[in-house]
């Protein structure tokens, strides 16, 4: 009982971890409909700036974590502004190309700094051990990391649903004419979503980094494992990429748990959830929370 | 073209003059030829034509929403409270007080009404958002009844609602609207004119309206313009227009004698203009 509990919890948190990444994809695609393959690297580059503001500078954690998340969101701020501004309008096949090169180039970058290869973990701020709560084991780090993906989720519901602002991304999502008539710059708008993406991008790698350390395929491999999310969730949709996000590192954790030692090689982890992604995609095709057209009979 | 007595300019000050505007898609299409057109503050101007005109072109030219369509002005000049607005962005236009209702509507469909209301409001520095909010309910009493409803479920007639009431959340000086009737069933077309002449009356928003349906439009507005190919071929007050027996035949639907209209006639018609 408690092992199963043990794997539910710990894939709560893993799954928050998704549903963070997952949540700056979703802010992207939703405002202007390009789907995000650098999202990996922004995780990446958003843990690693938090590292070596601790590390380098002698920050502390909190600090170190502020500064590294105003930092990846102007660097969302500036990709969008350098390569996909230009981009409007253009072929989504031109701006997947690109975003695709964007990844490869932020790779590159990284691989130039002492952080593209080993391991790293941040300088220990939290005590040792944890609490046990119906026999699970829960780390402070695990607390901490449940504590700060949840604040940041609640703040962008909050400021989807009840700010003007926000009213005025979903709106641009929309009809992009019809909010451009009401002088809303949908051109700031993409801006915004990109340094939104950036911000989110990088509470995720933080909150890994804080749980199981750094390193650079795993961070970025964390970018890879936001599709399945997105397409459980339904690509557009805020709420699916949390729900999505927490069923897909649940499945992954029972998976691990409990199908492994009945295969030889064990790795089910990596399939399992996709086997159900497909189960659903078969019933609901755009998802479980992704938006359908609106038809008026 | 008969002398006309009335100039725009004796209803009220000039908010709006177009002078001689030629407009450009994609750098080759011409679709407006020296267009000029005056709007009074303070009044409803009507802008009548047939399909492809060119008059949803002139809106666009005002409201700046040209740009995302790539078209342009590369003639003349539109001037609004004596400054040039002409190829400026939407949102600047907006701050400045003029605010488009699009054609077709275009309610935000997966927002609540509220929520498509609320857009209006993000240019506005001094938005008290309930009061603001209860304005438009007192205009439109059935927005507050399916203020929670996704806007996509709602009929016509209320994303028609929906689709001035966030415009006039703006707080624009100078609103344009869209063809207002296009789809609608007619008892919706007189109420959404006749809430149009409220709003004018009681809030001395000016008005300048494009429509198909010449009649209701004229049934509101104080003065008239009629577009023909990318060109103004007659303009006039309310009663001008609805006399004029060209008007009366092709836009109002009455002919000449008393008789049904013809098409043989539709193209001596035709004929005449290209001449003028």
């Amino acid at each position: 009982m408690s092992f199963l509990l043990q794997l539910l919890f710990s894939g709560i948190v893993l799954g928050l971890v998704y549903a963070l990444a997952a949540l700056g994809f979703v802010l992207i695609y939703k405002a202007s409909r390009v789907v995000n393959f650098a999202q990996g690297q922004f995780i990446a580059i958003g843990a690693f700036l938090a590292y070596w503001a601790m590390v380098s500078l002698g920050a502390p954690f909190l600090l170190a974590a502020a500064l590294a998340l105003a930092l990846t969101a102007l660097l969302g701020f500036g990709v969008e502004r350098v390569f996909l501004k230009r981009l409007v309008g253009q072929p989504i096949i031109s701006v997947i190309m690109a975003t695709i090169g964007l990844a490869s180039l932020l790779d590159g970058l990284i691989h130039l700094t002492p952080y593209g290869a080993g391991n790293f973990s941040y300088p220990s701020f939290l005590p040792a051990g944890g609490v046990t709560l119906l026999g699970v084991q829960i780390s402070y780090a695990q607390l901490l990391a449940m504590g700060f993906t949840l604040l940041f989720l609640l703040a962008f519901t909050w400021f989807f649903q009840r700010s003007t602002l926000g009213v005025a991304m979903r709106s641009v999502a929309d009809d992009q004419m019809a909010a451009m008539s009401l002088g809303v710059s949908v051109e700031k708008v993409f801006a915004l979503a990109w340094a939104a993406a950036g911000l989110t991008a990088a509470a995720a790698g933080i909150v890994v980094g804080t749980i199981s350390g750094l390193n650079l395929d795993g961070l970025v491999h964390i970018g890879l494992r936001v599709f399945p999310v997105v397409i459980l969730g339904g690509l557009d949709s805020i709420p699916g990429a949390v729900v999505a996000g927490i069923l897909i590192g649940v499945l992954e954790n029972l998976a691990a748990g409990f199908l492994d030692p009945f295969i030889p090689g064990g790795g089910t982890r990596d399939v399992f959830p996709f086997l159900v992604l497909l189960l659903v995609l078969w019933f609901k095709p755009h998802g479980l929370f992704g938006t359908e057209e609106i038809e008026r009979v | 073209m008969s002398l006309n007595p009335t100039r725009p300019e004796d209803l009220g000050p000039i908010l709006l003059l177009v002078n001689n505007i030629e407009v450009v898609y994609h750098d080759i299409i011409q679709v407006l030829r020296g267009v000029s057109l005056k709007v009074p503050e303070g009044r409803i101007t009507a802008l009548l034509g047939p399909n492809g005109a060119g008059k949803t072109t002139t809106l666009r030219a005002i409201s700046g929403l040209l740009i995302p369509e790539d078209g342009e002005v590369v003639r003349g000049e539109i001037l609004y409270q004596g400054k040039p607005i002409h190829n400026r962005p939407p949102e600047e236009i907006v701050r400045m007080g003029i605010v488009q209702v699009l054609e077709g509507r275009r309610v935000f469909k997966h927002l609540t009404v509220e929520e498509n209301l609320r857009v209006g409001t993000l240019t506005r520095k001094d938005s008290h958002l309930k009061e603001d909010l209860e304005r438009i309910y007192h205009y439109f009493p059935r927005l507050f009844e399916l203020r929670h409803r996704l806007a996509g479920y709602c009929s016509g007639g209320e994303q028609q609602m929906i689709a001035i009431g966030r415009a006039l959340l703006a707080k624009p000086r100078l609103l344009l609207l869209d063809e207002p009737s296009l789809g609608l069933a007619p008892l919706l077309v007189r109420e959404i004119f006749d809430i149009v002449a409220r709003v004018n009356a009681e809030e001395g928003v000016t008005v300048l309206v494009v429509e198909q349906n010449a009649r209701v439009a004229l049934s509101i507005a104080h003065y008239g313009y009629i577009m023909e190919t990318g060109r103004i071929v007659l303009e006039g007050d309310r009663d001008y227009l609805l006399e004029n027996p060209d008007v009366q035949e092709f836009y109002l639907g009455v002919a000449k004698g008393g008789g049904r209209k013809s098409f043989k006639e539709v193209k001596a018609y035709k004929r005449r203009k290209r001449f003028m």
